[in-house]
């Protein structure tokens, strides 16, 4: 299509009324966050420039302890899904008798309100009554009742497999997909040559589904770190900040404490390290089907 | 679709293999919600007794009787999450269906650009700007109504939903656009009338992504926004059957799948539509 203005002009009528209403309640409190984190301001309303004095407060020991679990607990929540969801594509990529009731079943997970599914888990977590506890001492694995959320621990992993479990569905869908879409001429010519299943798995469609995994991956990254609900929910950061990512000790300042300052200060820390995961993702994708994207 | 059975069968064990990775995959999905709906039928005396019993013992849906004698609103709480839920999808169709159409049949500078910021944006969550969000609605004077709620909803969800719309619009022949040029049908006329009816499944799906994803959100702008029980949404305020004491699980999860009933029968019966979508939005991205 030649581009004459007239067209150009109405593209971009079709796209102001949604580029404008992202930019008023998402770019502009981008910009809100930057300037109040070098103000004091809190619910009194007193805001005063500070300059760099919430940057200075927050770069201490126990940050330093909050920043490095928001990681620990990313890197594995992520990975777990990565595996579990490979698990699952190549299970129900099986041609077996059932299989689209077994792939509608998988979805509950994603439709569900996340903050019901969350409930479900915390008294499945329980330690006098829920499942777990209960089936661990019933298989007399455990000699007592083990309380999950009560201890740092066993906290971490329970809201990192709540996490896993919000994630799995969509994961799975995805990589089922990418698993379909792999041309069935390589598994036939494999298969002449003698391959097994197992070979043929190891060889054509785990590599072949790298670019859908690192793909994945990012962006489960991105969602993952800024977790909030799971952790609020199941354990709101403890027992004993145990549980206290970065979001989460961002909404514990902000809004908790309403030193909006200091909150903002946070917020823009977790906008520089979501930049720089942006920045990979671009790259990787990028690199991954170059001759697309504009 | 061809499938490995093409080549070569599965053989006895290989097949009971599958069915155990199958199960041991689908008991690690489910598991929360089979507990969850044998905790709903259990008298609340036997969920706090000692050893623990997976079973029910004379089960009965008494919880989804008295659920709603113990927390009076709670219809409420329902009709808030599909209202604001359907009003923020409606929003987002309205501000995606141009934005995508635009971003897939039309080229023009700056559009990768433009694209990228929309990626970009759909990696800040709405927890991470949430202080300015409160000075902004606080300023807008909606704090403690829908709009505190519906407001934030849409943008943080318009990004994606433009993504996979266009690859959805992107694949729909250009032919028919010049087509209709050829007949002397406007810009506007075309998309209303050629392009958006083939486009409809794919509407669907972005319809129910965001339906979804607007459902999942409520908590955080609920929790922070609004303290208001009329306007309470279902993720939020669940917690009223968090008593003084100890919580009515029972009852709590009786009302969860009160709750979400009628979003899973909806669901579904697009399913189809669902599955098919995601897939191919994802495949070609």
């Amino acid at each position: 299509m030649s581009v004459q203005k007239s067209t150009v002009i109405f593209a971009w009528i079709l796209l102001l009324p949604a580029v404008l209403y992202v930019m008023a309640i998402v770019a502009y409190p981008l910009v809100d966050t930057f300037i109040l984190s070098f103000t004091d301001a809190s619910l009194r309303k007193t805001t005063n420039w500070v300059g760099w004095v919430n940057y200075e407060k927050i770069f201490n020991a126990t940050f330093a302890e909050v920043i490095l679990r928001t990681f620990i607990w990313t890197f594995f929540s992520v990975s777990i899904k990565m595996i579990i969801g490979t698990f699952g594509a190549t299970m129900l990529n099986a041609a077996v008798p059932g299989r689209s009731l077994f792939r509608l079943l998988t979805m509950p997970p994603w439709i569900v309100p996340m903050a019901i599914g969350i409930f479900m888990w915390g008294w499945m977590y329980n330690g006098q009554f829920g499942m777990i506890s209960g089936l661990l001492q019933r298989f007399g694995l455990t000699d007592g009742p083990v309380a999950f959320l009560a201890y740092g621990s066993t906290a971490f992993w329970a809201t990192i497999i709540t996490d896993v479990w919000i994630g799995v569905p969509l994961v799975t869908i995805y990589f089922l997909a990418a698993i379909q879409s792999i041309p069935k001429d390589l598994y036939e010519a494999a298969w002449t040559d003698g391959a097994g299943r197992f070979y043929r798995f190891r060889r054509i469609t785990l590599p072949l589904m790298v670019p859908a995994i690192i793909t994945m991956s990012m962006l489960s990254l991105i969602a993952t770190f800024n977790s909030f609900d799971i952790i609020w929910i199941l354990t709101q950061g403890g027992p004993s900040g145990q549980t206290t990512t970065m979001i989460i000790d961002t909404y514990q300042t902000a809004i908790g404490s309403k030193k909006y300052g200091e909150g903002a200060a946070r917020a823009v820390l977790i906008c520089i390290f979501l930049s720089l995961f942006c920045f990979a993702y671009f790259r990787v994708t990028r690199r991954l089907n170059p001759e697309k994207r504009a | 679709m061809s499938s490995p059975a093409m080549i070569d069968r599965y053989r006895w064990w290989e097949i009971v293999l599958i069915y155990c990775g199958i199960a041991l995959f689908l008991a690690f999905v489910l598991s929360p919600f089979v507990e969850g709906f044998l905790v709903s039928l259990k008298p609340l005396s036997q969920l706090f007794s000692s050893p623990y019993r997976f079973w029910p013992e004379n089960g009965s849906f008494e919880a989804y009787r008295t659920m709603w004698v113990s927390v009076p609103g709670f219809g409420r709480y329902i009709f808030n999450s599909f209202f604001i839920s359907i009003i923020v999808t409606i929003v987002v169709l309205c501000l995606v269906i141009p934005a995508s159409y635009a971003f897939a049949r039309f080229e023009f500078r700056g559009m990768g650009i433009l694209l990228g910021a929309f990626l970009t944006v759909n990696m800040f969550s709405g927890a991470v700007l949430l202080i300015p969000l409160f000075r902004l609605m606080r300023s807008m004077g909606v704090l403690n109504t829908y709009l505190a709620m519906i407001v934030p909803g849409v943008a943080f969800l318009i990004p994606s939903a433009i993504w996979l719309l266009r690859t959805y619009m992107i694949r729909i022949p250009q032919e028919l656009n010049e087509a209709a040029y050829m007949d002397g049908a406007s810009h506007f006329y075309t998309l209303r009338r050629v392009i958006l009816p083939i486009a409809m499944p794919g509407i669907i799906v972005v319809a129910i992504t965001t339906f979804i994803g607007a459902y999942a959100q409520q908590f955080i702008f609920a929790l922070t926004f609004n303290s208001k029980t009329e306007y309470m949404p279902l993720p939020v305020g669940l917690f009223a059957y968090f008593g003084k004491q100890e919580v009515i699980w029972n009852e709590l999860m009786a009302a969860s799948f009160v709750g979400i009933l009628p979003a899973m029968v909806v669901i579904f019966f697009l399913q189809r539509y669902l599955v098919g979508g995601l897939t191919a939005g994802a495949v070609k991205q």
